[in-house]
């Protein structure tokens, strides 16, 4: 089999405030054999001005993807809201010719020219699609089975299903199936698909916060000892804002929040100082002491 | 509490306050011709996150007050921010009303008319000088060699403002 070779779309969150998803995703994609191909002249996926402006969205969108069709690369992203979004623009560029006109118009002024060659995935759907569950699993050398988590994919994963479709958004398989590779065991708890609350939190932190502390009660709720996530944005409200929901709401978690690759990567038999474990807020180390 | 809104809304539709014209400002938008199905089932408001916490948002009035023509209403109210864009609405709408998009557009319309709340700028901002939402600290990229990592993607900034410009994000930037 060929090797799979993808167009790495970092996006914004990632190196502002979630090195450790990328540090660990760099680090098990490696070992899954995938090549990761830099951006180097990429630029925000748009999906942050989106309410304001649509139209410089899907700029900013084509702009990516247009890097990517002359790298003659399919794009991987970590974060699911660069997923959602240029595949969002990705798909309706292919399919709506004025659109495209329109957005070539603007593209031409910088010297690009959107031809629609390539496609946009999010990791879990490469993992799950590409990939394969079979390779994956044949990595793990350290099953975690003595974990029990929960999983939470985040909105922009699988919605808006016209655009993404891959899985079920209302019942959620293949992050739990991922999950479940490592040897851990995946609970369900109430709610799942809601939303973590990110993209308010700057409009209206109350109504963020809310959100967030509800998702966490449910998690806690069913026993999980760790909650696995898969976007940028969905980890800082679990893990960098967890303590600030503490205070607010008088509440305590003490729940670990990890990337998936770090996870993966553990049941890889990394060590958790590769993985940048240590980044974490909440502190894993008593989740840790129980795989040893 | 929940009900103030649909109370207030209610109260307030006087025919001289409605613009007929409005609804075919959003209709004309992608994705804003689908406002016209909505036949206010609340299947929305009932999925939708944010209602379950706020007093104020409910995705189902913003429509109804869009269809109507409340066109001061609908873009000076400050809960039409509150969409956090998790398309659930949007997924489950039984008449195919893209609600979140709807909402997009309302907001769109919102900034044209000179309403954007601060963080929409300071985001279109930063991208217009850097290229990313939010600025990376000098740290950052320091902290990047030291742990082994590529250096950061740098996009060419003439292309940045260029499209900025031509998207008429330039309203968007903190003056």
């Amino acid at each position: 089999m060929a090797q799979l070779k993808y167009a790495f779309f970092l996006g914004c969150t990632i190196p502002y405030r979630e090195a450790s998803y990328e540090i660990s995703a760099r680090k098990v994609f490696d070992k899954l054999g995938i090549e990761l191909v830099e951006m180097p002249d990429a630029n925000c996926c748009g999906l942050p001005v989106d309410p304001a402006n649509h139209e410089m969205m899907l700029a900013l969108s084509a702009r990516n993807l247009c890097l990517a069709e002359q790298q003659n690369l399919n794009i991987i992203t970590l974060c699911t809201g660069c997923a959602t979004t240029m595949r969002k623009t990705n798909r309706l560029l292919k399919t709506d010719k004025n659109m495209k006109d329109d957005i070539n118009g603007i593209l031409k002024q910088i010297g690009m020219e959107f031809k629609g060659t390539i496609e946009v995935k999010h990791m879990v759907q490469a993992l799950k699609e590409d990939v394969g569950f079979e390779k994956i699993k044949n990595t793990v050398q350290r099953p975690l089975s003595a974990l029990k988590v929960a999983e939470h994919g985040g909105c922009h994963l699988l919605r808006p299903v016209k655009y993404m479709g891959w899985d079920n958004p209302e019942e959620p398989q293949s992050l739990k199936d991922l999950i479940e590779l490592t040897g851990a065991k995946c609970l369900d708890y109430l709610d799942e698909a809601e939303c973590c609350g990110y993209t308010v939190i700057a409009i209206d932190d109350k109504v963020a916060l809310q959100l967030t502390r509800e998702k966490l009660n449910h998690v806690k709720e069913v026993g999980a000892q760790a909650l696995i996530t898969v976007c940028p944005s969905c980890h800082l409200m679990f893990d960098v804002n967890q303590s600030r929901i503490e205070r607010a709401f008088n509440e305590t978690y003490n729940l670990p929040v990890l990337h998936y690759t770090q996870l993966l990567g553990l049941a890889m038999g990394m060590s958790p100082d590769e993985l940048a474990i240590k980044e974490l807020r909440v502190d894993p180390s008593p989740l840790l002491q129980t795989l040893q | 509490m929940a009900q103030t809104t649909a109370t207030e809304t209610t109260k307030n539709v006087q025919p001289s306050r409605l613009d007929p014209s409005f609804k075919n400002e959003v209709l004309k938008e992608h994705d804003g011709e689908t406002l016209k199905t909505c036949f206010q089932c609340g299947t929305c408001t009932s999925s939708c996150p944010t209602a379950r916490f706020s007093d104020s948002y409910r995705p189902r009035t913003v429509l109804r007050m869009a269809q109507l023509g409340l066109r001061q209403k609908v873009l000076s109210t400050p809960t039409l921010w509150l969409c956090t864009a998790c398309f659930t609405c949007t997924d489950r709408c039984p008449q195919g009303v893209e609600v979140a998009n709807v909402l997009r557009v309302l907001r769109n319309l919102a900034v044209k008319s000179g309403e954007v709340p601060l963080i929409y700028k300071e985001l279109a901002s930063s991208i217009n000088e850097t290229g990313y939402a939010y600025k990376i600290p000098e740290i950052r990229h320091k902290k990047r060699e030291e742990t082994g990592l590529p250096p950061l993607p740098k996009p060419k900034s003439a292309d940045i403002a260029k499209l900025v410009e031509l998207t008429h994000g330039t309203r968007l930037l903190k003056r």
